[in-house]
């Protein structure tokens, strides 16, 4: 269905090739995970069979490039439209039209499809992605898998034999992520639509996957092959095959319900220990607190009655679906937002009648969008600004920078920088001020599982200074790893708090994986498990 | 038995897709009423004009974003009438009038700006007429927003002729990517708090104007990745005179419409307004007409013409016909005058051809949820 032959792409400006000398063949109606590491031309590759590269992005490609039979080289994407269906990372970026049936039957009026057809290709589709009851909303209402949903919605009325996305799962809570997933599932088995995707977070998908196609690193060549595989050698991969591998599984289990079934022996084996306590900080006097905190956005209660203590040293996580609260409740802790009832004060301060240069020296926020706090047009001059910003002596970002993110010149405009990248930088930039209390929003968004270590070992390296760290993520392994405690918040109010272990091991959509394997048990990370296990073998 | 069904099928219908009223229908009610507006300076008309428009956006108005722009519209009208006002009080006014009310000290001008005046006195027939004038301009104004709330801007878009697709497709962009800009400009103000700077002032903006232009550089370049590659600008062949054609055609007639327009506004001229008009629309129409043969789009769904739209469409062509003719009947009552002062008449048959413009609160389909009084 789809053929690469010897297909090399290099951008213009370019010192080197973004893809050089693929030669696959992908056969019709399977599901084909991309994987790889950040930077490595995933979506290079992805555009190539849309034929968005080279005919919207420039550059060179040489090969060939052929989709159901039609070369890529003289044929625009639009023409290709009937038979390649792109959803890219952002789904709001795709949306032409206002409507959730607008959306559905814009490529089909682009194509010139005939009214009683578009009229009920619209009604299948409808029914197909479970989005009839959504027909007549505006798109801008729709929540992230709703909206990612449509956005698969609209590229399959015009029934492509192919379908190609970018992350699709990536900005998704777990239950929106399985949702789409489970629609993906759909179309192979059902309609027999080839799909291949990009994805970092594989622990959502692999188990899906038909083929897996590994980029091991940029120049060196595509691997193509069943994901068990291709997993066992993949430098990227989820928990549970990390799992299998620690415990020599052959072959590698890529679902959690495979693993449970190997996994009896090293649970008996496991039975006898308990997973290194992770240490609480100490008792003291708490940096941040909310007390009955209210916040009101119009007529909609974002949070209701939320109390929370954060004390020094302690890392929490917030969880919790799309819309849940999260984000608002780091606003009101950094003082972006006025609450409506309740109080909050952070380092003995209420954040929102504070100077926003006395708060810096109290209180850090990395949004979700890291690139919001970055405005200068090289990154010593984004450190000036921040030593300027935060009363700090000149140099002070400097060296949280190039201790951050080692290697990176002073004239690189921050644009440049990759996403982990622009994230250590504005989590430098942050941290200038020496703020004791540091926030992060959705910090793993868009970060390949090297990026997302090097986050990691910071942010416990902070903790142990003594930082007092709040994440909100989607991430539950991230939260296994992290936190102390974790704090699930479900229409603005608190639903739970406890230490990570009590909270996430019994949740279905909150487990970490190895959680899920190993239950009742309360290990959540692979490095408790294999910790335990040399343990096991030293005495 | 059967006058219950009969009243069934007679009550409007709750509004769907199906079944909604074409867009253009209420905007040839609201400009007919603008028309209408047009036609006259009497207040009490003109606020019968308000309450009519007001009482039909408040009876079939939905609860989409765009049919909150009403209230914008009224309060922008009101604007208007003060800043006419304002005016009128301060450069003074060319109206004789005897009712001195106050005398504002006059600022003395140089020779060369003869002709104009700041303040000196202020008189009652002044700012009567000022208040009359202010009145009209809000009332068109009303006018405006009324069809604007009721009328869903997209759909409109999508029901011009497919010549114009391209120009309806930018709108909508447009028109998507306004809130999107302003939700950027909030967020990264507030996000300059994070490091530690004021949210507010002038600077505050310009330091995030470029990032926010550079969001929506980029969002616009994936919207047409996207578009692109969903098969956006696929066209077919025409030949080069059926072109050249087209071209003369379109521009020709919408010069018409132009002309046309400007007669029948001016007052002078309505004599040829209404012919020319016709002539232009026609050329227009056809013009693009044959420009939408370039397209091979279809079109999901279009809002269909239906009885009630020429009804809803013909009762602001009604009043709008109605107050023209009022003006050969009965001048003096629908331009009061000003000079001396008299207090303005309610001239009883305008008034009844005004209030024509309440069907479409009966006859158009009732959008569910939304509306009061009715089930």
């Amino acid at each position: 269905m789809i053929r690469f032959e010897n297909v090399s792409v290099r951008y213009d400006g370019a010192e080197k090739h973004t893809l050089s000398g693929i030669d696959l063949t992908i056969p019709e109606g399977e599901l084909v995970l991309l994987v790889g590491p950040s930077g490595v031309g995933k979506s290079t590759l992805l555009g190539a069979v849309s034929g968005l590269v080279p005919h919207f992005t420039g550059g060179t490609l040489t090969g060939r490039v052929t989709v159901d039979g039609r070369d890529t080289r003289t044929h625009k994407p639009r023409e290709l439209a009937d038979v390649v269906g792109t959803v890219g990372q952002d789904p709001l970026s795709h949306f032409v039209t206002d409507t959730v049936e607008d959306e559905l039957a814009y490529g089909m009026e682009s194509l010139g499809i005939a009214p009683d057809v578009m009229r009920r290709r619209v009604e299948e589709t409808l029914d197909l992605l479970g989005l009839a009851d959504l027909r007549d909303r505006a798109i801008s209402t729709l929540s992230g898998g709703q909206q990612q949903r449509v956005a698969i919605g609209s590229v399959l009325t015009t029934h492509p034999k192919v379908l190609v996305l970018d992350e699709p799962t990536s900005a998704l809570d777990p239950a929106a992520a399985e949702e789409v997933l489970a629609v993906l599932q759909r179309l192979v088995h059902d309609l027999g639509t080839t799909v291949l995707m990009a994805e970092h977070r594989l622990e959502r998908v692999v188990q899906y996957a038909d083929q897996v196609l590994l980029l091991p690193g940029p120049g060196q060549a595509p691997v193509l092959g069943e994901p068990a595989d291709v997993m066992a050698q993949s430098p990227v991969h989820p928990p549970v095959v990390g799992l299998g591998r620690l415990a020599g599984w052959s072959p590698l289990p890529l679902s959690v319900r495979d693993a449970r079934r190997r996994a009896a022996g090293l649970r008996a084996g496991l039975a006898d220990r308990t997973p290194e306590e992770v240490e609480a900080p100490p008792a003291a006097a708490p940096v941040a607190e909310a007390e009955r905190l209210s916040l009101r956005r119009g007529r909609i209660e974002a949070l209701r009655d939320v109390s929370l203590a954060v004390r020094p040293g302690e890392t929490v996580a917030l969880m919790g679906r799309n819309g849940a609260g999260k984000s608002t409740l780091l606003n009101a802790l950094v003082g972006m937002q006025t609450p409506s009832g309740g109080r909050v004060t952070v380092g003995g301060r209420t954040p929102a009648k504070t100077a926003p240069k006395e708060m810096v020296r109290r209180v850090g926020l990395v949004p979700q969008e890291p690139r919001d706090l970055l405005y200068a047009d090289t990154v010593a001059a984004e450190c000036a600004a921040a030593d300027h910003d935060a009363g700090a002596e000149s140099g002070t970002c400097r060296a949280l920078v190039s201790a951050l993110l080692p290697g990176v010149p002073d004239d690189t405009h921050p644009r440049d920088l990759s996403e982990g990248q622009r994230l250590a930088l504005a989590l430098a930039l942050v941290l200038t001020g020496k703020p004791p209390l540091l926030l992060l929003d959705e910090p793993t968004r868009g970060l390949d599982y090297a990026a997302k270590a090097r986050l990691v070992t910071i942010l416990r390296g902070l903790a142990a200074e003594g930082h007092a760290l709040v994440l909100a993520t989607h991430d539950v392994e991230l939260a296994a790893e992290l936190a102390h405690r974790v704090v699930i918040l479900a229409d603005g109010e608190v639903v739970a708090d406890g230490p990570t272990p009590e909270v996430v091991v019994s949740s279905p959509s909150f487990a970490p994986q190895v959680a899920k394997i190993l239950a009742p048990q309360k290990w959540l990370t692979v490095a408790q498990v294999r910790d335990a296990l040399s343990g096991e073998s030293t005495p | 038995m059967s006058t219950t069904a009969g009243r069934t099928t007679l009550r409007a219908p709750a509004a769907g897709r199906s079944n909604a009223l074409h867009a253009g229908a209420w905007w040839l009610w609201a400009l007919g009423l603008a028309a209408a507006a047009s036609r006259t300076t009497n207040p009490l008309l003109l606020g019968l004009l308000v309450g009519v428009a007001g009482y039909v956006v408040a009876a079939r108005r939905t609860d989409a974003p765009w049919a909150r722009s009403y209230g914008a519209f009224v309060k922008l009208g009101l604007a208007v009438l003060v800043i006419r006002l304002a005016f009128s009080v301060f450069l003074g006014s060319p109206i004789p009038g005897q009712h001195v009310l106050f005398q504002l000290p006059e600022v003395p001008l140089p020779e060369w700006a003869k002709g104009v005046r700041l303040g000196g006195k202020v008189t009652a027939e002044q700012l009567v007429f000022a208040l009359y004038d202010g009145l009209k301009l809000a009332t068109l104004l009303i006018c405006v927003g009324a069809a604007n709330a009721l009328a869903n801007p997209a759909r409109l878009l999508k029901s011009l002729p497919g010549a114009l697709y391209e120009a309806g497709v930018a709108v909508v962009v447009a028109m998507t990517f306004a809130p999107n800009m302003v939700a950027d400009v909030v967020r990264l103000r507030t996000a300059r708090r994070l490091r530690g700077r004021p949210t507010g002032g002038v600077k505050a903006i310009v330091q995030i104007g470029l990032p926010v232009l550079e969001g929506a550089l980029e969002r616009s370049v994936a919207l047409a990745a996207s578009m692109d590659a969903r098969g956006y600008g696929r066209t077919a062949h025409v030949p080069a005179r059926v072109r050249h054609f087209t071209t003369v055609l379109t521009l020709g007639g919408l010069l018409g419409v132009c002309a046309g327009t400007y007669g029948l506004l001016a007052a002078e001229g309505a004599g040829y307004g209404v012919p020319v008009l016709v002539i232009g629309l026609a050329a227009a129409m056809g013009g693009l007409r044959l420009g939408g043969r370039r397209s091979v789009r279809t079109r999901y769904r279009p809002d269909r013409w239906g009885v009630r739209a020429w009804v809803v469409a013909g009762s602001g062509v009604v009043v709008a016909g109605l107050m023209v003719w009022a003006g050969s009947y009965d001048a003096g009552a629908l331009h009061p005058g000003v000079v001396p002062l008299v207090a303005p008449e309610f001239p009883l048959w305008p008034a009844l051809s005004i209030l024509v413009g309440l069907l479409p609160a009966v006859v158009a389909p009732v959008p569910v949820g939304g509306v009061r009084g009715g089930k």
